[in-house]
């Protein structure tokens, strides 16, 4: 919201008026719009088609901020304060990964942003976040279903950023045929090295909790055997095959952990777990489609 | 010439707003200072996707160039990305002078990336004492780019600038 400039005589005033004088840029943070790829050329290299360059960056970005989401809901309730900050550093890099990738997805097909009201202030990215039904949104069902406990979020964790990893790797060369967009092909560049930190916490803590205790082994082995029925749908979405599996592989046999046999869950789309997720996730937003924040 | 210099100038003097010890050129995320007539493009490159601080850089940089007398506008940079190694001597120092530990070199890019299932192995020293028996607390701080650690001689804790 707008602040106006503080009038140290007006007699509803506060203590704090006067240490901040006519000067307006205190309020300057939060009141305007910073769009992620100001000045950044997102014309869509004649080779690629647009819808498709769009679709396949929501998706991606749908991934990190659904993950991102439920990621943050650890904010205040993990074991300790450091596996809170971690998280929810974790949760912000993935939320910076979304807001690159909506940005890039609205800069390549505008036709994707959901229309409202002309007056609303409401960017593009936000458009997308904030008013998309779960319908709509392309993420795969690992990063929706609710959070376990913190063994669960390490197993899932472990699983997503392995991948996602993997296939942002292969994005940042001109192995894949995405990358021949130079602006995704840099949001997955600066992606890799956030994503490798990501890796090595969540394998950190599978193996902890792997060689713990036997009730912290208990926790992961049913953490692990609750998400993977979802790993084979993470995996076809991002195309990713062995130089995940090779990984995942190796965490599994230093943990002593066997890779779990749980059959893939069937059927597509989203489960209702995404609804509930968005409509705590959109509800401010939805309710103040002219607010400026 | 002399203007364009002044714009680069005053640029380079806004400090990062999480650790204002250092300078948007020592912090190596000021790409660019371009300069026509009053107008100013400055262009600049996060440190990491989520980096809430670049709202705040970009703010501060127009304040200070608007001051100045320029109509300033900010752009994004993503590539190539933000390096730890990109953070100037003088910046290192700072970073010491205020109780930080400074980044070792980032890892080198190329071939898949090693998983690293051990505690990540650095060669820190404490900023304080000097010491260097120091342990690792956790691999994120209170910043995206900072780990925690501790001294085990003088017990203090300190933050490590990570490496990427």
């Amino acid at each position: 919201m707008a602040h106006s400039t503080p009038d140290p005589n007006d007699e509803h005033g506060t203590v704090y008026d006067s240490l901040l004088g006519t000067d307006t840029s205190h309020w300057a943070f939060g009141t305007d719009f910073e769009d992620p790829l100001a000045g950044v050329d997102t014309t869509v290299p004649a080779e690629l088609d647009a819808a498709e360059l769009a679709a396949y960056c929501l998706a991606l970005a749908d991934d990190a901020l659904v993950m991102s989401h439920r990621l943050s809901e650890w904010c205040s309730n993990a074991p300790d304060l450091e596996e809170d900050i971690a998280l929810a550093n974790i949760a912000l890099d993935l939320l910076g990964q979304a807001r690159l990738l909506l940005a890039r997805a609205a800069a390549a097909d505008p036709s994707v942003v959901p229309a409202l009201p002309e007056v609303s202030p409401v960017p593009a990215e936000d458009a997308l976040a904030f008013f998309r039904e779960a319908v709509d949104f392309r993420n795969v069902r690992l990063v929706e279903v609710p959070n376990g406990d913190f063994a669960h979020t390490m197993a899932r964790l472990l699983l997503f950023v392995t991948v996602r990893l993997a296939a942002f790797e292969r994005l940042a060369t001109p192995a894949d045929p995405w990358s021949s967009d130079p602006v995704l092909a840099a949001i997955a560049a600066k992606g890799v090295k956030e994503l490798a930190y990501h890796r090595d916490y969540s394998g950190r803590w599978f193996l902890t909790l792997a060689q713990g205790t036997e009730e912290s082994r208990r926790r992961l082995l049913a953490g692990l055997a609750g998400i993977w029925p979802l790993y084979d749908e993470l995996r076809t979405a991002y195309g990713v095959g062995p130089e995940a599996d090779v990984v995942l592989d190796q965490v599994f046999a230093v943990s002593g952990v066997e890779r779990p046999d749980e059959a893939p869950m069937a059927g597509t789309g989203h489960t209702e777990a995404l609804s509930r997720l968005l409509a705590e996730m959109q509800v401010v937003a939805r309710a103040h489609p002219e607010g400026l924040w | 010439m002399r203007t364009a210099l002044k714009a680069r100038a005053i640029a380079a003097e806004v400090r990062d707003p999480e650790m204002p010890m250092l300078t948007l050129e020592d912090l190596g995320v000021l790409r660019d200072v371009r300069e026509e007539g009053r107008r100013v493009v400055v262009t600049i490159t996060p440190t990491y996707s989520g980096c809430p601080a670049m709202a705040t850089m970009r703010d501060d940089l127009v304040h200070r160039l608007t001051d100045a007398g320029y109509a300033a506008r900010v752009e994004i940079a993503l590539s190539p990305p933000w390096s730890s190694d990109w953070i100037t001597e003088r910046g290192r120092q700072a970073l010491r002078d205020h109780g930080l530990s400074a980044p070792g070199p980032a890892p080198r890019s190329g071939g898949p990336i090693p998983l690293t299932l051990m505690p990540t192995a650095r060669a820190v020293s404490c900023p304080r004492c000097g010491s260097a028996r120091t342990e690792l607390t956790s691999e994120y701080g209170a910043t995206a780019c900072k780990a925690l650690y501790r001294c085990t001689d003088c017990l203090e804790p300190f933050e490590h600038v990570k490496e990427i």
